[in-house]
């Protein structure tokens, strides 16, 4: 009795705590089957809510959930057999050894992994009779993903899953995710990383303050930037609209070839282009034009972090 | 067999395609293994596993029993302390000789005289025993003095006219004591002849003495101790840690947690109940009375009624600090009134029905019956109810309080 249609389904929820703080303010979603789906947001926006109230552990204020055709009041216990969850902070057992905590949670389900080929899998053989409290931060994020997948679950749930880890810990959490995905697996995870959202995830939602304020694949979101490429240059002087740094001087660049859209960040003027080369060399003669220097001129691709500035004005890291 | 099981449940993967399912990678090894590999016990965690209605209890029961087994702290809280408050009480209350009054005499004319009479009185009641009544002569005001910072017993004037003035204390039972001992003494000196003969036995046998009273009342204040902390503050560290989030994101069987987190008490019960009552036994000959099995009832009966008790108070708090706070307010009663370390009879009469009523005096109570008087579990039914109704019903608030997140 195969499943059709989408595994993770949800209209209209909202979460208001203490009848004051709204932390999720209407939102829609539907997660494909073998999908990678991101909820991409800064901190506060309302991604750990929403990921909760999709596991059951969190009770909607109203809206509706949908997981695999059920509602969480259906069946619960079956639900939870199906998907496999890492939450944002977990601190599990600390006298506990690696294997034991894994055997533990596979001792849940009715029909678990073997423990050894879940160590294997996740690169916790060697470490598999060390207690947990001995292990790295890596160790433990792979052990708690582990004990996620003990469950041999359809659908993997995990918030920030590489928070606070190193380069090399977040790479191989990475390759986790596909090897799962690339078994039929669905994946939704909550990340702040614009890096980790980009390289993952299939499909995408930028949430901010409790909304979705854009939803669709890295490439679909970056295309409606207009420009592919962002250009930024500094000119000198520190006079102020004269020099065009100031916002009535934006839109000087605003009128070069194949330019979509200008902001200001700082000194630096941030320029989203389509066709970099015919841009630079028109930027290079304005400004020889102006009687000013260039201080500095870089050309990069554009990222998901300027889809984010375009849409709110803000980073999604301020640090 | 397993092929078809796989197949039967709605498996919301069934459409994908059958290689790249996880669950079917593991299918041909547990086949070729067949009935052999599930009549191995013990191998359960080899391939395509099924678990049973109770995997999940038992491996959160064995879990529990890990951890408090490499908690050094546990350890030591659990088995070590009560044997050493056992040992401390029982060597400072152990039975000993009545003391020796200690008194002193004022000095003055009729000093000496008094000081001859108490030791000529000694000398004939005791016979070939040292001196009963320890005696020095001081100044007036020094001797009022040591009087006063309990050095002496008792103070002795001797008047001019040849009466005697005592001076005692009569809030200190030694001093009382003192007093009619030494009034005895110097009117046998002057020539008083006893109306009637009288005799006495002696009677210190094990049964009667503090330590055989302490044993059982330490038994159960660890058994609260150890239920309250056990299961209250692990819970509590638990729900903090976010552990209990993550296991109830999980298929486990709540009621199979709260069981298994209860139960593990149990475990640990048997090893405290014979520790204690060991080191009774082999250190000061205490003899217990009634059955072995009697006291590992009443004591899993008075584990889980207080691990009970621990989950209730554990229910909603969410910081340790707070949990500590509420351990101790519902135990402080306990400790005081519920007879640990002195018998609650010293409390006035209209007190005792409540006193009775705490969970530890209904433990204490049935411990010391069963073990020094080796009364059986049927006649202490009413006690075994109290302690049944406060584990019952603490168990069943707690479950409809209970806080996961």
């Amino acid at each position: 009795m195969p499943f059709v249609g989408s595994p993770i389904e949800c209209t209209n929820l909202r979460k208001t705590y203490d009848g004051k703080v709204e932390a999720v303010r209407g939102l829609s979603l539907s997660i494909e089957a073998g999908e990678c789906f991101g909820l991409l947001g800064p901190n506060g926006a309302g991604k750990t809510t929403t990921i909760e109230i999709l596991e059951g552990l969190l009770a909607p204020t109203s809206g509706e959930v949908r997981v695999f055709g059920q509602t969480w009041n259906d069946n619960p216990r079956q639900l939870r057999e199906w998907i496999g969850i890492s939450l944002q902070e977990t601190r599990l057992s600390e006298k506990l050894t690696v294997r034991e905590t894994i055997e533990l949670f596979a001792s849940f389900y009715s029909e678990p992994r073997p423990a050894d080929e879940v160590l294997q899998e996740l690169e916790l053989t060697e470490k598999a009779d060390a207690w947990v409290g001995k292990l790295s931060g890596g160790q433990k994020q792979r052990l708690a993903v582990a004990t996620a997948l003990v469950g041999n679950p359809r659908i993997l749930f995990l918030d920030e899953p590489t928070t606070g880890l190193d380069p090399q810990s977040r790479r191989q959490l990475w390759d986790i995710v596909r090897a799962f995905q690339k078994k039929g697996g669905t994946v939704l995870l909550t990340t702040h990383y614009m890096d980790e959202a980009e390289r993952l995830c299939d499909r995408l939602a930028i949430v901010d303050h409790g909304q979705i304020i854009a939803e669709g694949s890295p490439n679909e979101l970056i295309d409606r930037l207009g420009g592919h490429h962002v250009v930024e240059f500094q000119v000198n002087g520190s006079g102020k609209d004269a020099d065009g740094n100031g916002e009535a001087g934006l839109d000087r660049w605003r009128s070069l070839p194949s330019v979509e859209s200008v902001r200001r960040e700082d000194a630096t003027i941030c320029v989203s282009v389509r066709e970099p080369h015919l841009t630079i060399p028109a930027l290079l003669d304005a400004v020889t034009k102006q009687g000013h220097q260039l201080e500095h001129l870089s050309t990069r691709q554009a990222s998901l972090e300027d889809v984010f500035v375009q849409l709110t004005g803000r980073h999604l890291r301020e640090d | 067999m397993k092929n078809a099981e796989t197949n039967a449940r709605s498996d919301p993967a069934a459409d994908l395609p059958a290689d790249d399912r996880p669950a079917d990678r593991a299918q041909p090894a547990a086949q070729e293994a067949g009935n052999v590999a599930d009549g191995v016990v013990g191998n359960d965690v080899r391939k395509g596993r099924r678990n049973g209605r109770w995997s999940g209890y038992r491996h959160l029961l064995w879990a529990r029993v890990l951890e408090l087994k490499r908690e050094p702290e546990v350890v030591f809280w659990v088995f070590i302390f009560p044997l050493l408050l056992a040992a401390g009480l029982g060597i400072a209350f152990r039975s000993k000789p009545a003391e020796v009054p200690s008194v002193v005499i004022v000095d003055n004319a009729g000093a000496q005289k008094t000081l001859g009479m108490l030791q000529g009185a000694s000398d004939r009641s005791s016979g070939d025993k040292k001196s009963s009544v320890r005696a020095t002569i001081l100044e007036r005001d020094a001797a009022l003095k040591a009087f006063h910072f309990g050095k002496y017993d008792l103070a002795i004037e001797a008047n001019q006219d040849g009466s005697y003035t005592f001076y005692y204390d009569p809030a200190r039972p030694e001093s009382v004591l003192s007093r009619a001992e030494i009034d005895a003494a110097l009117q046998a000196a002057a020539g008083r002849k006893d109306a009637v003969a009288t005799s006495s036995q002696s009677s210190s046998e094990p049964g009667s003495r503090y330590i055989d009273f302490l044993i059982p009342g330490l038994l159960g204040m660890n058994l609260m101790n150890s239920g309250m902390w056990g299961v209250g503050f692990a819970l509590v560290e638990m729900r903090q840690r976010k552990l209990l989030k993550r296991f109830v994101a999980t298929p486990m069987r709540r009621s199979d947690f709260l069981l298994a987190l209860t139960s593990s008490r149990l475990v640990l019960m048997v090893i405290e109940v014979g520790l204690l009552l060991g080191f009774g036994v082999l250190v000061f000959h205490m003899r217990v009375q009634g059955s072995i099995l009697s006291v590992i009832l009443l004591g899993s009966l008075g584990a889980v009624a207080f691990g009970g008790v621990g989950l209730l108070t554990a229910c909603r708090a969410q910081k340790i600090e707070s949990v500590s706070g509420l351990i101790n307010l519902v135990m402080m009663p306990m400790w005081i009134f519920s007879g640990v370390f002195f018998s609650y009879q010293r409390f006035p009469a209209i007190a005792h029905p409540f006193i009775k009523a705490l969970p530890l005096t209904a433990l204490n109570d049935a411990l010391r019956a069963t073990i020094l008087e080796g009364a059986s579990l049927g006649s202490q039914s009413g006690r075994l109810l109290v302690l049944a109704i406060w584990g019952g019903v603490s168990f069943v608030l707690a479950l409809r309080w209970f806080r996961w997140t």
